[in-house]
């Protein structure tokens, strides 16, 4: 069996949500504290991805990168980076398409905070990023290690948008999900069933870390 | 020495509401807001500590204007502590943790010491708030303001969460800490009882209006008693004997029995807050 699409799949999920994760969190503490009217602007656009069909925005980060576009153009011309059909092109689109992930449940945990805990860092004289990083964020722990999760396990199972703008160039973009998809297609049944059990064992051993994480957290949450 | 006029259009649950007021707190005052809850006092305190912006008005403390035109200063940078009724305390840091945020960095431990004494605390230094009752972590709340020195100590009901002998013992806690660093001290409390123990001087609040100000006994409209001496306690039983009633008032955590007229035992209910007072040898008994 060949490994390099499994491989490839964990490094993808792996620097998107870190990327992601980096990206979030201002966002959701925006978010959470904002009382601007662009709010729900904002909050439609993120979860998007959750409504839309995954060939939708694949379709629009097609023309966005493509080199015959402005934005694809001046991306090349300038940066030097070709976005379409490559692994950094990747790793955008899927930050876009796992946002929601990674920002709700971030989000909702900061809201849950009682807002007395934040005031009265800044009444001690604290800064906001200082009181974000050590007063707000140890205690959503649970909200973020979720975030987390849904979103590596979201990148480790997407289609439709890989598909669209990394196509399948074995052991650039050539992810776990469309190895299946190519499998099935050379009716070689024995191997996409290869990829298709180790995605899914690796799936679900993520998702029952999470779930005995968040158990013992709340238990310990409730003795306390 | 604080000065305050402030005007703030609220959006409260009974309607709109105007605060318009304007005051003073002197240097080493214990100063008590009181008034019914919706009166706006909290809104108050939160524009003087900064986490509301008062629609018009000046705040200045000593030589420093916090709010003014053209001039709001944050949170951060305005010489106050503030503790709030509850839910205050960081429950990711121990009780030590959380004094050790409050310190500066020109501050040595040896201020975070002092205050874990003081407020008796020093057992529970590596214990989580979540463990905590709620008057330990009230008693770690003061604490942690407290280790700052802020020049202005504000309290938003800080006791109310409590039960009654824990307030008690906390009102002495807070008389002894603004004592012995000589605060200036403005609390907020709908509990007539407190404003009488711990304040110099009462301003009341109705509908975001000052309504009243002045001392505790004149404020508490029992000037036509003239008593020898009075406390204030709460009515918990009320007895009938043949001729005349025995009401029970629990005074700090004393009972006291009081003879009262019919008239009186028609006026009281279990549960009033009443001041009890005696001219030489009759004690009086008056609602508050």
């Amino acid at each position: 069996m060949n490994w390099s699409p499994i491989i490839l799949s964990l490094e993808l999920a792996l620097v998107t949500t870190i990327l992601l994760f980096v990206v979030s969190v201002p966002l959701a503490n925006w978010l959470a504290e904002t009382k601007s009217k662009i709010k729900p602007v904002v909050e439609s656009m993120i979860s998007l991805p959750l409504v839309l069909p995954p060939t939708v925005l694949g379709f629009y980060l097609l023309v966005a990168f493509s080199p015959n576009n402005a934005f694809g153009n001046w991306l090349q011309e300038t940066i030097g980076v070709q976005l379409l059909f490559s692994f950094p092109g990747l790793v955008l689109a899927s930050m876009i398409y796992s946002l929601p992930f990674m920002v709700q449940p971030i989000q909702s945990g900061l809201t849950s905070l009682s807002l007395n805990m934040k005031e009265s860092s800044y009444v001690l004289g604290q800064s906001k990023f200082k009181t974000l990083l050590h007063v707000l964020l140890p205690n959503i722990k649970p909200s973020i290690l979720t975030a987390i999760v849904l979103s590596f396990a979201h990148t480790m199972g997407e289609f439709g948008v890989v598909l669209m703008i990394g196509g399948n160039i074995p052991g650039v973009t050539k992810v776990a999900s469309i190895a299946i998809y190519d499998e099935v297609e050379s009716l070689n049944y024995a191997a996409a069933h290869q990829y298709a059990l180790v995605l899914l064992l690796i799936s679900f051993s993520i998702l029952v870390t999470v779930y005995s994480l968040n158990k013992k957290t709340n238990l310990t949450g409730k003795h306390a | 020495m604080l000065e305050v006029k402030v005007i703030k259009r609220l959006e409260a649950a009974r309607g709109r509401l105007e605060l318009d007021l304007e005051f003073q707190c002197h240097p080493g005052e214990f100063l008590v807001i009181s008034g019914q809850s919706g009166a706006g006092k909290t809104s108050l305190l939160r524009m003087i500590a900064g986490l509301m912006n008062p629609d018009y008005g000046k705040i200045q403390f000593n030589d420093q204007t916090w709010f003014g035109p053209k001039i709001n200063l944050k949170p951060q940078e305005r010489d106050c502590g503030l503790v709030f009724q509850q839910y205050s305390l960081f429950p990711n840091m121990t009780v030590e943790g959380n004094l050790k945020y409050a310190l500066r960095e020109d501050q040595s431990e040896s201020d975070m010491e002092e205050l874990l004494d003081i407020m008796e605390i020093k057992g529970l230094r590596n214990q989580k708030p979540a463990i905590l009752s709620g008057g330990q972590q009230q008693r770690v709340a003061l604490a942690r303001t407290l280790v700052q020195k802020p020049g202005l100590l504000l309290l938003d009901e800080p006791l109310s969460a409590l039960d009654r002998p824990m307030r008690i013992r906390l009102q002495e806690y807070l008389k002894e800490v603004h004592k012995k660093y000589e605060l200036t001290t403005i609390m907020v409390t709908h509990d007539p009882s407190e404003a009488l123990k711990l304040a110099d001087r009462i301003i009341e609040i109705e509908e975001g209006k000052v309504v009243r100000e002045g001392k505790p006994t004149e404020v508490f409209g029992n000037k036509s008693l003239s008593g020898k001496f009075q406390f204030t306690g709460t009515v918990i039983d009320i007895q009938e004997e043949e001729l005349l009633a025995i009401a029970s008032v629990l005074v700090g955590n004393q009972l006291i029995k009081v003879v009262i007229s019919d008239v009186e035992q028609k006026s009281l209910r279990i549960g009033d807050e009443v001041i009890v007072a005696s001219k030489a040898f009759n004690p009086i008994i008056k609602k508050v």
